[in-house]
């Protein structure tokens, strides 16, 4: 079986988040760059399929070199290979199109990336890719399991979980659930500086959208604190202040 | 020319996100002086589907099948696509819920439309041109989009409009689309619902609890309150990876972000991630017993005290307030 997961480079979850040139611009200065956490996790249940005898695990990544990083921490992880489409990822439509060009010729049984990145929120990539390739797509995976070329994946629904069974080839986006994050070990580290990372030049796609500027969210006034001992002070503060019950 | 909005059903039924998203499209609809229509795929009875009236909507396409009894993404993006084209919609608008996700861009690919999003509210118009504000960086920030392309399609997220009823009636039309057969590869075999309350990402009172409560067994006192209020519970992510509750109610960065009108965080210390999953929340209270907590930073009101102690307090003084 032949694996593909999609990875993207993402701040890290402690980062701070501001901008600059009037909020048109990410401030990246003292920003650490990681692996995006869901994508981690399909880069792991990946791993994990391959290490059953289920096949050999490539991770694709739509970046600038900058994002090498990661990509050198994902084969350390245990990816057999890497390709780094060579642009800034614009945005999702992008990044699928690349994603999609890639694969469209190599057979690839099963492609996961996380269920959204924790940069844009956009949950897009998968079902785009699917789109793209006429293929079956899922999104928010909780659970994964491979047999006679099907998968069997539960996916999130508000309040519960639906179980679904589709023949391969499929894109999944994952989520917590589905394989415990791994860790390269020293081995892993040592092996991954010869692993093959493959360089693509992106083709061309038509742009539908843009994001012209960021704001961030308009800060709360101070905290009104109310004694432990009258909590009916804050049903009364509920219902006729803030008027939330 | 029209806008088109896609009416999810649970088990037959419209929540309050649909009404939210149909409000929302009758705005845009408004503004760009055209009619709305709907789409509603799956069995959903009559009275059902012409209370979308009462929302703005003037048509109801009803696909009623069996073999589009359950969802499959792609069927239902061929079908939502087929009716777009139909109805020379230039707008489609669908709930960012999870099955939401799945489909906006399979619909906004074969539309060839551009695609915002986690969509929080109404767009600026502006000829063929579209601005909106969406979600970005888990909550901590919004970013501000442009869809440029002839053809939009906008996800909203839950809670983020009123409903507006405007006491209007709906035509309810079949609709018999052509879909592929290729589109039918995925099979639902079983569908789980673990709760029958009000579900996380649409409730408008969220009570969720951290560490603080020292073990799954103390969590009673938090369904108590979630119940006195009628709540949905959540959680911090150390209790999700702990395994105390299910990874489903893990409020953050890397779980799900909630816009309630009220959250009330017991036992939760805010950090960043934390935080980032929650800054949309109309109003925050905070219970803790650490004054120095950094969630009292960004919270409306607070309590510094025990959970034990507060909590109990808290559910009979909302009960009396209820007369319950």
């Amino acid at each position: 079986m032949k694996i593909l997961v999609c990875i993207s480079n993402v701040p890290d979850t402690t980062s701070k988040i501001t901008f600059t040139n009037d909020g048109t611009t990410f401030n990246t200065s003292g920003i650490q760059y990681i692996i995006n956490p869901y994508d981690e996790i399909a880069l792991s249940k990946a791993i994990g399929l391959g290490e059953s005898g289920q096949g050999t695990v490539t991770v694709i990544n739509v970046g600038e070199a900058n994002t090498e990083a990661s990509i050198r921490k994902a084969l350390a992880t245990g990816a057999d290979e890497a390709v780094r489409i060579n642009a800034a990822p614009r945005d999702a439509w992008f990044v699928a199109h690349q994603i999609a060009e890639y694969a469209k010729d190599k057979e690839f049984d099963l492609i996961l990336t996380g269920r959204e990145s924790i940069d844009y929120n956009g949950s897009q990539v998968a079902a785009f890719v699917g789109e793209l390739l006429g293929i079956p797509s899922v999104s928010t995976a909780k659970k994964i399991e491979i047999a006679n070329h099907t998968a069997t994946i539960e996916r999130e629904i508000e309040g519960g979980k639906e179980v679904l069974s589709i023949p391969l080839p499929i894109i999944a986006g994952t989520a917590e659930g589905v394989a415990e994050p791994r860790i390269p070990n020293m081995r892993g580290i040592m092996s991954a500086r010869t692993k093959p990372l493959n360089v693509v030049e992106p083709i061309d796609v038509p742009v539908l959208s843009n994001v012209t500027h960021y704001e961030t969210p308009e800060p709360r006034g101070t905290v009104t604190l109310v004694d432990a001992g009258d909590v009916e002070k804050l049903v009364d503060l509920l219902h006729n202040k803030a008027r939330v019950i | 020319m029209s806008v088109l909005v896609y009416t999810e059903n649970t088990d037959g039924s419209f929540k309050k996100s649909v009404y939210e998203v149909v409000s929302y499209a009758k705005a845009i609809a408004d503004s760009s002086n055209t009619s709305l229509v709907a789409i509603s795929i799956g069995n959903v009875d009559q009275s059902a589907l012409a209370s979308l009236g009462n929302y703005g909507a003037s048509q109801v396409l009803n696909v009623s099948n069996d073999q589009l009894k359950q969802f499959v993404n792609q069927a239902y993006a061929s079908v939502i696509a087929a009716a777009a084209n139909q109805m020379a919609a230039e707008v489609v608008v669908i709930s960012n819920s999870f099955s939401g996700k799945g489909l906006a861009p399979r619909v906004a690919a074969k539309l060839e439309a551009g695609l915002a999003d986690g969509v929080v509210e109404l767009p600026h118009i502006e000829g063929s041109k579209m601005t909106l504000k969406k979600t970005a960086f888990s909550g901590k920030a919004f970013a501000i989009a442009e869809l440029t392309s002839a053809k939009k399609v906008i996800a909203l997220n839950p809670n983020s409009f009123e409903l507006r009823e405007t006491g209007g009636t709906a035509e309810v039309v079949a609709f018999h689309p052509d879909i592929p057969s290729g589109d039918f590869t995925a099979v639902v075999q079983d569908i789980v619902r673990t709760t029958d309350k009000v579900t996380l990402p649409d409730a408008e009172i969220v009570v969720s609890a951290g560490r603080g409560l020292k073990g799954p067994e103390n969590w009673g006192i938090i369904e108590e309150l979630a119940d006195a209020l009628g709540a949905a519970t959540a959680c911090s992510k150390p209790v999700s990876d702990a395994g105390w509750r299910p990874h489903s109610e893990h409020v953050g960065q890397t779980g799900i972000a909630v816009s309630p009108n009220l959250y009330i965080a017991i036992g939760i210390s805010g950090a960043i991630q934390h935080l980032a999953g929650v800054s949309a929340s109309k109003t925050i209270v905070v219970i803790n017993k650490d004054p120095e907590a950094p969630f009292f930073k960004v919270a409306d009101y607070g309590i510094v005290g025990d959970a034990f102690d507060v909590v109990p307090k808290l559910t009979a003084a909302i009960k009396a307030y209820k007369g319950l």
